[in-house]
């Protein structure tokens, strides 16, 4: 269990970071999806893996798992979720206004050329 | 417990949606609550900061949960003045909008505005890690809005990179949260304070690790080199008041820094050694000279700024990595006056572009109004540079007398003094051009005739550089506060204790429990 978690965890990491460092926004934006995957199942893991215990605490439970770091995973979904859709529309926007998905700033030559810009 | 603490952040909650609900198609009633609210938050920051300059720590703990378990509030002299510090740089920062006429050219300014101080204040007042990291959301959401506003290419494009890298940095700030809880089992920065203390000297590497990994995520926000490539072209394409409140975001970064590393892990402390001396004060120091090397370089008055922001960024941090009372009392002299000075620039480039094609340092024909922009321009200058006698001089005296003494002083000195020498030939020579070579230019004969600024905006940037003279008349007054709030932050214990100790529901821990 501890070893497929820390796998996946290194797994998505690896995937995102090589993603994210494409300079168009698409693959970046997927990297970033994927690293927030595994920043949630390391947010997970961080309370200790316990199987098959609930996560409630009583003065008699002999058995369970730290609730707090669900709370936490579930507001970074939260959050993460709605950055990527904001990260989508302004892209989108950028693209389709410049019709250019590169993230990185071209040179100044280039730039009037693709761009059009003012 | 009064509940005056949290006003801060419930208020412009409530303002926000209020706004765009019942008023989004009157921008006049629109402005007005904004502006109501931002006056009221005036008057109950300045009362919070009132309340806690004896030294006392006034503790909030939400549905009376006790600490560990339930989220806490926690006010005392330095978040109090960095929330007095937002408000009125937010006052003038929407007088100055307003005036413009920034508000209305897009969508949404006022409540976007309302919720980014919402986030602002709450990452200030927080006691707890996690809750600073959704505070940081709720500002950074809205700013992604702000940074935005009024649309355009060049805009969207830098608000990309703006709202990728910042994403990047939020989760690099999951990634320390979570390994801070798998080593202590606490996200409380009181209780934290203790529990770190504690760890014995083998297992020390996941505290380690978390403790670098939260240092980058705050040298992120404070744009602290080689971390700072999102601020230049992002400030830069930010209409110009949003820019200015900005100015406030980068502080957020240094504050988080002095309170995580003064409290909870100090620079005394043997686990994380080195890292407030080895690593953070040499990464300062470059950006200080990057930042005033940029200045020289920036082609366009707005670059110009974004990059005076970075030196003085690295100006702070430099006086932080000290790690001392004097250091940190310097640092917050300093921070109040970076924010004033960046503010005002901003706004001042603002005015410049009114009257002009662009912002290219090129000569161009004189802009209409140009004597009175000019003249508050040599004046944020100044101030920013560091000349007498502005504000900007004390405070870098402060950070030279700080540094007297430690083992980097030469270092220290040579690279402050030299950066100024820098950031004054560059200010000089944008004046210049902007103002005195324009007369050199003959305008086109069909030039249109242009339209002077707003008296309102004059009004802004004018209360901001009388802020700043006020900030340099009283620098007695100021220092000698800023000296009590590094006493108070280098002596926790009060802080801890009340925070850790005040009853409240659930306020014994079951056996068991972590």
């Amino acid at each position: 269990m501890e070893f497929l978690v820390a796998s996946a965890v290194g797994v998505l990491t690896a995937g995102g970071l090589y993603l994210m460092l494409r300079l168009r926004t698409f693959p970046v934006i997927l990297g970033m999806s994927l690293l927030t995957y595994a920043v949630n199942i390391f947010l997970f893991a961080s309370g200790r893996l316990t199987i098959g215990a609930p996560p409630i605490l009583s003065d008699d439970a002999s058995l369970y798992t730290d609730p707090l770091p669900q709370a936490l995973v579930l507001t970074a979904i939260v959050i993460s979720f709605g950055m990527t859709a904001v990260v989508v529309m302004i892209g989108l926007g950028a693209f389709l206004g410049s019709d250019d998905d590169h993230v990185d700033d071209l040179p100044d030559a280039v730039d009037d050329n693709t761009r059009g810009a003012p | 417990m009064n509940h005056w603490i949290i006003a801060p952040i419930v208020l412009p909650a409530m303002l926000a949606p209020f706004i765009v609900l019942a008023a989004r198609y009157h921008i006049g009633i629109q402005r007005v609550f904004s502006l109501t609210g931002v006056l009221a938050l005036i008057g109950i920051a300045a009362g919070l900061a009132l309340q806690v300059s004896d030294g006392s720590i006034v503790l909030y703990q939400l549905s009376d949960w006790a600490a560990p378990f339930g989220i806490v509030l926690v006010g005392d002299r330095l978040s109090t003045m960095m929330v007095l510090l937002t408000a009125v740089l937010a006052l003038f920062v929407l007088l100055y909008a307003i005036g413009s006429g920034w508000d209305n050219r897009g969508r949404h300014f006022h409540a976007l505005f309302q919720f980014q101080l919402m986030g602002i204040m709450g990452a200030f007042l927080t006691g707890d890690l996690f809750n600073l990291f959704v505070f940081f959301e709720v500002l950074l959401i809205a700013s992604y809005g702000l940074m935005i506003h009024a649309g355009g290419n060049a805009r969207l494009k830098a608000g990309v990179q703006y709202v990728l890298f910042n994403l990047i940095g939020s989760t690099l700030f999951l990634f320390a949260l979570g390994s801070i809880y798998a080593q202590t089992g606490t996200l409380n920065m009181a209780d934290l304070a203790n529990r770190v203390a504690m760890i014995g000297a083998q297992d020390t590497v996941g505290i380690r690790v978390a403790a670098v990994l939260l240092l980058l995520v705050f040298a992120i926000k404070a744009a602290v080199v080689p971390l700072h490539f999102w601020l230049p072209s992002s400030y830069a394409e930010a209409p110009a008041p949003v820019a200015a409140l900005f100015a406030i975001m980068t502080k957020v970064g240094a504050y988080a820094i002095i309170r995580v590393y003064t409290m909870i892990f100090p620079p005394d402390l043997a686990v994380t050694a080195g890292l407030h001396d080895i690593w953070l004060l040499p990464a300062a120091l470059l950006s200080l000279a990057i930042g005033m090397i940029g200045v020289l370089a920036a082609k366009r008055l707005d670059r110009l700024v974004a990059f005076s922001v970075i030196g003085s960024m690295g100006m702070v941090l430099v006086s932080i990595s000290l790690f001392t009372p004097a250091g940190i009392a310097a640092a917050l002299y300093y921070i109040v006056h970076s924010t004033l000075a960046g503010a005002a620039l901003f706004l001042i480039s603002d005015l410049v572009r009114t009257g002009r094609a662009d912002l290219e340092l090129t000569p161009q024909p004189p802009i209409a109004g140009t004597a009175l922009t000019a003249g508050l321009f040599f004046i944020g200058a100044i101030a920013m540079a560091g000349l007498p006698p502005l504000s900007g001089f004390l405070g870098k005296l402060l950070v030279l007398d700080a540094a007297y003494g430690s083992d980097l002083m030469v270092w220290i000195w040579v690279i402050v003094l030299g950066s100024s020498l820098i950031s004054i030939v560059g200010f000089a020579r944008a004046g210049s051009i902007l103002f005195w070579k324009s007369h050199s230019v003959v305008p086109a004969a069909d030039a249109p005739e242009l339209s002077r600024p707003a008296a309102l905006s004059y009004v802004a940037v004018g209360g901001l550089i009388a802020l700043l003279l006020a900030h340099t008349v009283f620098a007695g007054q100021v220092h000698g506060f800023t000296i009590k709030m590094a006493g108070q932050l280098f002596a926790p214990q009060p802080y801890i204790s009340t925070v850790v100790d005040t009853p409240g529901k659930m306020s014994k821990p079951t056996k068991g429990d972590h």
